[in-house]
């Protein structure tokens, strides 16, 4: 059974004035995502990535098809997708420990029980004795912690996020996916993640969606039967490398074709 | 000196008192030297004498004592109802479209226009001027906190519904915590705004404050009793805006931090 199904779903933005052309964004795709998952998206910039995970997240309207989560069709943003956004959007005024507790807050959970939770995530993400910090006192890598912390707090039924780590340096990049990887080997939380990066994508997932340039449609999908747990060394073995080589062509066809 | 760096809490003061005590000591040699008559300009020490007098012999104490409760009951009578229509415009288009249009004219209009017609109808006892200041402050603050809720982060608004937030949810913990500096900022400067709008509605039919003094020794040619209120009125603001600056950053450290 199939956790979220994106059902020919297609996306076009009206033009910003009354006689520009309208933008399609998205052309209709399918995508089923089954329990467990963690499934990366990888495209070229403006090929609709983001469009897709913030139609999933409920920020948007889809223009055709539609999405079902567990069998019922979403209609609006809702704590049972949490999102990682690509930019920095921590609430400024609160601390880490609240910024975590945001969503339970809004659940009514008792303080006792938030701040269990919280300081789960805390220890997990290697925040600690920063609980009380807020965060423009924090570096972007951290940040990008809490925010997965918030979101995961949360316990989704499907974690979104968006080229979360597109911000960040190469070596805390590659730290914070070793990181999230290890949440999910542990906890099996179905992700949907979205990257331009091709050893990122191939790093984490068990399937690779590629998508084509604008209009953005899925072009194939790559399963990555690479053995759990992962470690950082698994990223010279022949079969990432071969994995890699065959990304690589896939998308230098796109980016040569958005060329011209 | 370099770019947009802060300079130490000593530093600053010292800084900020020299520029006090050169302007001081550029009055103190125009009328010195008699570049400039006396009965124009009144010397420093003259208008500080003036001043001590004004407070030990004339009651003066009283007038400050009105003019700065006329300034904050218009204020916060302003600030009680702008406040929370600036906010409900800002969260919710459809509002901001039925009064802005009304509130962006209204605000063109000078409050000290209104003087006369306000002598004619509500007469000039305290009604009128603290409907002057209520007219000064409403509808610019009303404008300003439009502004500010309307540029919320839409990113934030976003994580927060999907962190489960509903619509109330977001005007209450991401909305009103988001704007809270920045309203109170503004609502720093409109105060500074009610002081200018006072002066002029005391200086027509009143019978005490700073204005009513100090149009009084217009007519006695008394330009040192002048000056002393002009100083006064300076001190008495720039005491209320530091007050207004120190509670800000107690009450929203947050927003301070660079
Ligand atoms: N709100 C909007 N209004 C109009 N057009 C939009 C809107 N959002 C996105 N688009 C257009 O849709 C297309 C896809 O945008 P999207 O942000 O999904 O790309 P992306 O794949 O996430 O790119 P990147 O990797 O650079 O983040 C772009 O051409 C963009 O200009
Ligand atoms: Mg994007």
């Amino acid at each position: 059974m199939s956790r979220l199904s994106i059902r020919h779903v297609g996306k076009t933005f009206p033009g910003l004035r009354r006689h520009a052309a309208p933008t399609e964004a998205l052309r209709p795709v399918n995508l089923d995502i089954a329990d467990n998952d963690f499934i990366t998206v990888l495209g070229p910039s403006g090929c609709g990535k983001s469009t897709l995970l913030r139609l999933v997240a409920g920020l948007e309207e889809p223009s055709t098809g539609e999405i079902l989560l567990d069998d019922a069709p979403i209609s609006g943003p809702g704590a049972d997708r949490g999102v990682v956004f690509q930019s920095y959007t921590l609430f400024p005024w609160l601390t880490v420990r609240q910024n975590i507790c945001f969503g339970l807050r809004e659940k009514g959970m008792a303080m006792a029980e938030q701040r269990d939770v919280a300081d789960r995530f805390i220890a997990r993400m290697g925040l600690g004795g920063f609980e009380d910090h807020y965060p423009k006192q924090l570096s972007g890598g951290m940040q990008q912690r809490v925010a997965i912390a918030r979101a995961l707090a949360n316990d989704p039924k499907i974690l979104l996020l968006d080229e979360p780590f597109g911000a960040l340096d190469n070596q805390t990049r590659l730290l914070m996916q070793e990181l999230l990887l290890g949440i999910w080997e542990a906890a099996r939380t179905t992700v949907l993640f979205v990257t331009h990066d091709i050893d990122e994508a191939i790093f984490m997932a068990n399937r690779v969606v590629v998508f084509s340039g604008r209009p953005g449609r899925i072009k194939c999908e790559v399963a990555t039967d690479l053995p759990h747990p992962r470690h950082y060394t698994i990223k010279t073995s022949p079969e990432f490398m071969a994995l890699k080589a065959r990304l690589t062509e896939e998308i230098r066809v796109e980016a040569l074709a958005a060329q011209r | 000196m370099k770019l947009l760096v802060p300079v130490t809490r000593e530093r600053r003061i010292a800084l900020g008192v020299a520029f006090f005590v050169g302007f001081v000591a550029l009055w103190f040699l125009l009328t010195w030297s008699g570049a400039v008559p006396r009965h124009f300009l009144a010397s420093p020490w003259q208008t500080l004498q003036s001043g001590w007098d004004l407070f030990a012999t004339q009651g003066f104490v009283y007038d400050v004592g009105m003019t700065i409760w006329r300034v904050v009951g218009g204020f916060v009578l302003a600030a009680l109802i702008g406040v929370p229509l600036g906010i409900a415009m800002g969260a919710y288009k459809p509002i901001e479209a039925f009064f802005e249009p009304f509130v962006s004219f209204a605000r063109y209009l000078p409050a000290s226009a209104f003087i006369p017609l306000l002598i004619l109808w509500v007469g000039i006892g305290e009604a009128q001027k603290l409907t002057v200041i209520f007219i000064g402050c409403f509808f610019q603050l009303t404008l300003m906190v439009t502004m500010i809720v309307s540029g919320t982060r839409r990113d934030l608004v976003e994580a927060a519904y999907t962190l489960g937030c509903s619509d109330r949810g977001v005007v209450r913990r991401v909305l009103l915590p988001g704007a809270a500096p920045e309203i109170a900022e503004a609502l720093r400067q409109v105060l500074g705004l009610g002081w200018t709008y006072i002066i002029v509605a005391e200086l027509i039919g009143a019978s005490s404050g700073i204005g009513h003094m100090i149009t009084d020794s217009q007519a006695l040619m008394a330009t040192d009793h002048i000056i002393a209120g002009i100083v006064v009125i300076g001190l008495v603001g720039l005491t209320s805006d530091l007050l207004f600056k120190k509670a800000n950053q107690r009450l929203f450290a947050w927003s301070f931090l660079r």
